[in-house]
């Protein structure tokens, strides 16, 4: 109960202190906005999770080559900002002559840069399995990729899903910059809406309401996963 | 020709300079308004009656839920309707102390409780008021051990500030946009742009894992 309580509160909250009266003329759009947003976070953290295991992996290869081009990518990704690379996707890459689509150069930015941070999460979930693990299927002879698959991927996963909840979490909010590539996800929605209404309080209430209500979704969700497949693990929380 | 030196080093380089200030001054003011409403909303937090505490929890929760963009939208345009006329870097500023604060509020919480319970009974045994025990027992050994971490938020939020650009501040990124709205050249400035965030963050992550080092041989 205790963690649908903050939902419970600012959705009274919201309603009590903003009235009802001008929303329905509002909503719609915000709400065609909204569903952008769900689409560009399902859509980018899909993506996001698959390369971060790709470059989670390729930083603890056995080449260092691998391990190095990895680690500049993750270096770059996060010492800017998602806004300074949606940017630069936008901007520049044309004139290079690689001109995307508005959608396309939302997800790419929002894929690259959470796979950066994600990769940390992969790495660092890998190194927590024991040594002992490690240890003992090089003494079992098991191959490098069958280890991986079938001994130490398996433990790391349930400690992953905590802070990939995280991570979807700021992804979902990251996606309100998308509008400097010209989309008009919940975050423009709601600039344009007021700029026509001038209801801030209300137009803004509710679009930060709405953020809210998926922030706290996502949290229930991965809270789920979390008791599901933590479930008849002898170490309790990692 | 895609890349023009001569261009980057003569026209872009020099402007952008020009408004470095703007980016470390924005940083270092928001750091200050979150390091400093972080602690009250962290020590409101551990005060007994649920009528403080649990709506300084909710409010954090609701900050921490939304994007900051839309913070700043918010107190962009609030303010002047309700007679507070800001310039947009002040309420820029605001936005970020309010929305890091909330991010800080958790890490100085981490510190707190790692205070062993045995100090604030021993400050009770020594009959002190709960707010010197705060002030002269619990914070002087709650902070030393989070300072790294507050550190790292130091740099997420001066990554960050490029979002001022969307308020119209004329920081590192908007001036590269605008430098690139005057001359069709995009590829320099923006790219300029991003390698002097680049820079700093490396620099900064630097010297925090040496600050990190510093401060653990300190609590042995």
């Amino acid at each position: 109960m205790r963690h649908y309580l903050p939902l419970l509160t600012a959705l009274s909250l919201g309603v009590g202190f903003m009235g009802l009266g001008d929303v329905p003329q509002f909503l719609p759009q915000l709400l065609r906005g909204a569903g952008l947003t769900v689409e560009l976070t399902v859509l980018s953290f899909v993506l996001a999770i698959a390369g971060a295991f790709v470059i989670g992996l390729a930083r603890l290869s056995t080449y260092v080559t691998v391990r190095v081009v990895a680690s500049i990518y993750v270096e770059i990704f996060r010492g800017t900002s998602l806004l300074v690379q949606l940017f630069w996707i936008f901007f520049v890459l044309p004139e290079f002559g690689v001109n995307l689509d508005p959608f396309v150069a939302a997800v790419t930015g929002l894929t690259l840069n959470f796979a950066a941070y994600g990769s940390e999460i992969v790495r660092g979930a890998i190194l927590s399995v024991p040594r002992g693990q490690h240890e003992a299927v090089i003494a079992l002879n098991i191959g490098k990729w069958k280890a991986m698959r079938r001994v130490i991927l398996p433990q790391a996963l349930v400690p992953m899903i905590p802070p990939f909840g995280n991570l979807c979490v700021d992804l979902m909010k990251s996606t309100s910059l998308v509008s400097v590539v010209t989309l008009r996800d919940l975050t423009f929605a709601a600039y344009q809406v007021n700029q026509a209404l001038l209801r801030t309080i209300q137009i803004f209430g509710v679009a930060m309401l709405i953020y809210y209500i998926f922030s706290q979704l996502v949290r229930i969700v991965f809270a789920q996963l979390e008791r599901r497949f933590g479930r008849g693990l002898s170490r309790g929380r990692v | 020709m895609i890349w023009n030196w001569q261009f980057a080093f003569d026209e872009v380089l020099p402007r952008l300079l020009a408004v470095v200030p703007v980016t470390i001054g924005a940083t270092l003011l928001g750091f200050g308004i979150a390091a400093t409403l972080g602690l009250a909303f962290a020590v409101l937090r551990m005060i007994r009656s649920p009528w403080i505490a649990v709506p300084t929890y909710e409010f954090s929760e609701f900050i921490r839920g939304t994007p900051i963009l839309v913070q700043i939208f918010f107190l962009f345009f609030i303010l002047p309707s309700v007679g507070i006329v800001l310039p947009p870097f002040t309420t820029g500023v605001l936005a970020f102390g309010l929305h890091y604060a909330t991010y800080c509020s958790e890490v100085y919480r981490s510190g707190l409780e790692n205070v062993s319970r045995g100090q604030w009974e021993a400050a009770k045994a020594l009959n002190l008021s709960t707010y010197v025990t705060i002030r002269d027992i619990i914070l002087p050994q709650a902070i030393p051990p989070i300072v790294p971490a507050l550190g790292n938020y130091l740099i997420s939020m001066f990554k960050e500030t490029p979002l001022l650009a969307l308020v119209a501040v004329v920081e590192i990124m908007q001036e590269a946009k605008l430098i690139g709205a005057e001359t069709f050249r995009y590829t320099e400035p923006i790219t300029m742009a991003g390698a002097f965030f680049l820079v700093m963050s490396l620099l900064s992550a630097f010297l925090l894992g040496r600050l990190e080092r510093w401060c653990n041989g300190k609590a042995r």
